[in-house]
């Protein structure tokens, strides 16, 4: 491994979108002859960095350099002349074109001003035996496995660009010969002197390939350490953060002790759902918050989904106060007084045009039914009570709610929730991606929920958060319920310990 | 409900409109009373449009669904057909119309089906029926115009109520039924809601499925009402061109009034009046002699500039919120809000 002049360095790149700062000083380098890692969880700023490396987003501050040399990359072609190309997760190709239009497509060979389609066959041939690919060229490209495709799509990116390529997530669909197939020709473009910089979030995949590891967390890089003197346990902590105040731990570890009053249960019961997670089950009584840990993937959304009538179960029972109830949609959890607050809140949380007024009354709306209108008046007083109650910012609550900044956002779903005085709370990440005020503004609000005997399940990548506010804590891995912590059990370490217990004892699950 | 600052370019485009039919024709404004009946160009307008103005209520609020319905003109001449084809075999008036109803929404409903439960794209969804139901009309008339004489439905194209044309009242009727239904209950929130976000919606508890499938079913609905007033019209049902291209003409309307092909916030009102505009171009074009090949490409720069003018006065609301923007500095995001809001504003 050489460690010689960086290909390609990021220094010191700032990005904000909507005055929200998802990469706040990232340092990054990329040596030849080195695949690099790049991991975090979701909104910890990684794929954000890769735009600006390639050109899709302008950084707000810092340097990009080539070779030592400062350069502003323009767009992704101006990327892929200086050199750096990439692979996204979902193939970026025309599955309709034929492997060798594919490969050459905007750089046909010409004859007569026309392609030279034969020329164009045998050098597509002839790239692709670099890899020891042999198939028909002039086939659609679509006709051809994820794993060709995408074999295909890096060899298009080397070809393009040749001293750097980036890959987001290559092996997500793939098996796991497949996978082997493709880290033998990554390692021989390392040796050849590339840079290869390989975003995944299979943490044995990046020991079995990577040299080097850069974490970043919510935007802040936690650290770029050589992959051989960094302990598996040590990477996950890394990723999901470790730093803990010892006095909230211990102010909140009394009222964890408290217990939960017993009448009220709800009561999932060897509920799951193939191919998404493996039968759980799981009993919330008033007042507790479960908080659920576990990795990107584990199936700590699936788990969500599954419980909001999303997806529904194809296996267990639901009893309500020892009544058995049913939830196969959102709209009869709602009426058995479920919540969600959804992960991703643009696509499922927000609905942007609208006003935050209506925004607000919409869930309870939607449980009275459309012949029961909430006059505009209603609404307003609904809608200026929670925009007092949790300090919703905006001017005015007839602003359309996309104007809103991501944290306003966010508590905008929690009002409309709120609203309908629910008694089961899913919050499936709720303080992803929003600014440091309103993220421990969310986290009071949590407690006060859970002390007015609401019932809370906390989804969350925060370790120290969860800790902090949960009662119980399940441990995900693989789309299993692995285990709950309970008490004195709770605490950072431990949870990052069955945590990673994962990655070495299921190496074959991961990267099925 | 609607500000007239929000209506203004579609209102002006109308003044300028009729102002230059009656430069073209010094009797535009003339109304009289003939038979108990009003008559004039300008009572032709509302009467000619009266068809567009029912195709547009419902289209509204499937555009509003994020939908578009490509199906109402075939729709029409279904409806027509089965009223003309049952009134030659000398049903009575009331079966007539409540079969020829109960197509556009077994229709309607197909549509929606297709939409909401097949989760097919709407202009795929539609197109089946807009090329499919034309055919199931030629086969309804056997592939003749079947013309009819019988006075009870020729009143509904041709009769009129207290000196208003009969055609002109039901699409007021309608409106005001529609617009009542949707704003008195929680019907047009949770449309749009649908519209902008349908995922978000589900999210909420919103039955989106029910939602899409009322929307399309009552588009269907009113698309047979306006084959029935075309068919009544013209005393005959031809299969081949009644309601031929009004789709188009109905998503203009919708369009012209402001509501958004994306789905989300919607007005009938402005439909209605979008519809009106429309006409009031092509009986203008018609009166002032021009052959009427030109009523397309006039039609086409009329709407040019009408959806000029409503982007305009959208980035005017823009700069307009702005200093307000700056009254509360302590939020975090007023600082970069200007600049958002001008990446917003050519989108």
């Amino acid at each position: 491994m050489s460690t010689g002049e960086a290909l390609v360095s990021a220094e010191k790149i700032i990005k904000s979108f909507l005055g929200l700062r998802v990469l706040d000083g990232v340092d990054f380098s990329v040596r030849p002859g080195e695949i690099h890692a790049l991991l975090g969880e979701n909104g910890a700023g990684k794929s954000t960095l890769i735009k600006i490396l390639t050109g899709v987003h302008q950084p707000d501050g810092g340097t990009i350099r080539l070779r030592g040399t400062p350069v502003t990359v323009r767009d992704t072609g101006h990327a892929q002349e200086l050199g750096v190309g990439t692979v996204y997760q979902e193939v970026n190709l025309l599955p309709n074109l034929s492997v060798a239009e594919n490969l050459f497509i905007g750089r046909q060979p010409m004859r007569w001003g026309l392609v030279h389609r034969s020329e164009m066959e045998k050098r597509a041939k002839a790239l692709l035996a670099q890899y020891d690919i042999d198939i028909d060229v002039s086939a659609d490209l679509g006709r051809f496995s994820v794993a060709v495709q995408q074999l295909v799509a890096i060899a298009r990116a080397v070809d393009l660009s040749g001293s750097v390529l980036i890959l987001d997530e290559p092996t997500a669909s793939l098996d796991r010969a497949e996978v082997e197939t493709l880290f033998a020709i990554l390692r021989r473009l390392r040796d050849r002197g590339m840079g290869i910089v390989f975003i995944t979030h299979f943490l044995d995949q990046v020991y079995a390939l990577c040299d080097r590891i850069t974490v970043l967390r919510n935007g802040k890089l936690v650290g770029t350490r050589e992959a051989a003197e960094l302990p598996q346990v040590e990477l996950v902590s890394m990723m999901l953060g470790r730093a803990l105040a010892e006095a909230t731990h211990g102010a909140e570890a009394e009222r964890r002790s408290a217990p939960p009053s017993s009448g009220k249960r709800i009561e999932f019961s060897h509920y799951g759902r193939a191919r998404s997670v493996a039968p759980f089950d799981l009993s919330i009584g008033a007042g507790e918050v479960v908080g659920v840990a576990g990795l990107l993937g584990s199936g700590r959304t699936e788990t969500a989904r599954l419980l909001f009538g999303l997806d529904a179960p194809d296996s267990g029972s639901l009893t309500i106060d020892g009544k058995p109830a049913k939830v196969l949609s959102p709209r009869a959890a709602v009426q058995l007084g479920f919540a969600l607050c959804p992960e991703d809140r643009k696509t499922d949380g927000i609905v942007g045009d609208l006003s935050v007024r209506e925004n607000i009354a919409l869930a309870l709306q939607a449980r009275r039914g459309w012949l029961r209108r909430m006059p505009s008046r209603e609404q307003a007083e609904l809608a200026d009570r929670f925009v007092k109650a949790l300090d919703i910012r905006t001017s005015d609550i007839e602003k359309p709610v996309k104007f809103l900044s991501g944290g306003n956002q966010q508590k905008v779903v929690l009002a409309r929730w709120l609203a309908t005085n629910p008694r089961l709370l899913i919050l499936d990440e709720p303080t992803r991606g929003i600014d440091v005020g309103a993220h421990a503004e969310i986290i009071a609000l949590i407690n006060r929920l859970c002390e007015e005997g609401l019932s809370l399940v906390v989804i969350s990548s925060e370790i120290e958060e969860i800790t902090a506010y949960s009662t119980r804590i399940r441990i995900l891995r693989d789309r299993e319920h692995r285990g709950e912590l309970t008490g004195a059990e709770i605490s950072p370490d431990n949870i990052m310990r069955a945590i990673a217990a994962q990655a070495s004892a299921s190496n074959e699950g991961a990267s099925a | 409900m609607i500000s007239l600052r929000r209506a203004a370019p579609q209102l002006i485009a109308l003044a300028v409109i009729l102002f230059l039919n009656w430069l073209a024709f010094p009797g535009f404004f003339n109304i009289r009373i003939q038979d108990g009946r009003l008559f004039g160009s300008v009572v032709d307008v509302f009467n000619r449009g009266a068809p567009v103005m029912i195709l547009a209520i419902g289209m509204t609020m499937v555009i509003a669904s994020r939908g578009v319905d490509l199906s109402v003109g075939a729709v029409m001449a279904m409806a027509g057909a089965t009223a003309a084809t049952m009134t030659v075999a000398g049903y009575p008036l009331v079966a007539v119309l409540a079969a020829a109803l109960v197509v556009g929404l077994l229709c309607g409903l197909l549509n929606g089906i297709l939409v909401a439960f097949l989760d097919l794209q709407p202009i795929v969804a539609t197109l089946i029926l807009m090329v499919a139901g034309r055919g199931i009309a030629q086969l309804v008339t056997e592939g003749f115009i079947v013309t009819f004489n019988e006075p009870g439905l020729i009143f509904f194209g041709t009769g009129s109520f207290l000196g208003i044309p009969m055609p002109v009242v039901i699409a007021a009727v309608l409106g005001v039924l529609a617009i009542l239904l949707v704003r008195r209950t929680a019907l047009g929130l949770l449309i749009e809601a649908v519209g902008v976000n349908r995922s978000a919606s589900t999210y909420a508890g919103l039955n989106s499925r029910v939602l899409l499938l009322f929307v399309y079913t009552f588009s269907g609905f009113c698309a047979a009402l306006a084959g029935i007033i075309a068919t009544a019209d013209i005393r005959g049902a031809d299969a081949n061109n009644a309601g031929l291209w009004l789709e188009l003409d109905a998503i203009l309307a919708v369009v012209i009034g402001g509501t958004s092909l994306l789905g989300g916030r919607f007005s009938i009102l402005m439909s209605m009046l979008g519809a009106i505009i429309i006409q009031a171009m092509n009986t203008g074009i018609l009166l002032s002699g021009f052959p009427p090949e030109y009523n397309l490409i006039v039609k086409a720069a009329v709407i040019i500039m009408i959806l000029l003018a409503q982007s305009l006065s959208l980035a005017g609301a823009g700069a307009f919120f702005r200093p307000g923007a700056k009254a509360k500095p302590q939020e975090p995001l007023r600082s970069s809000d200007p600049s958002a809001n001008k990446a917003q504003n050519p989108a």
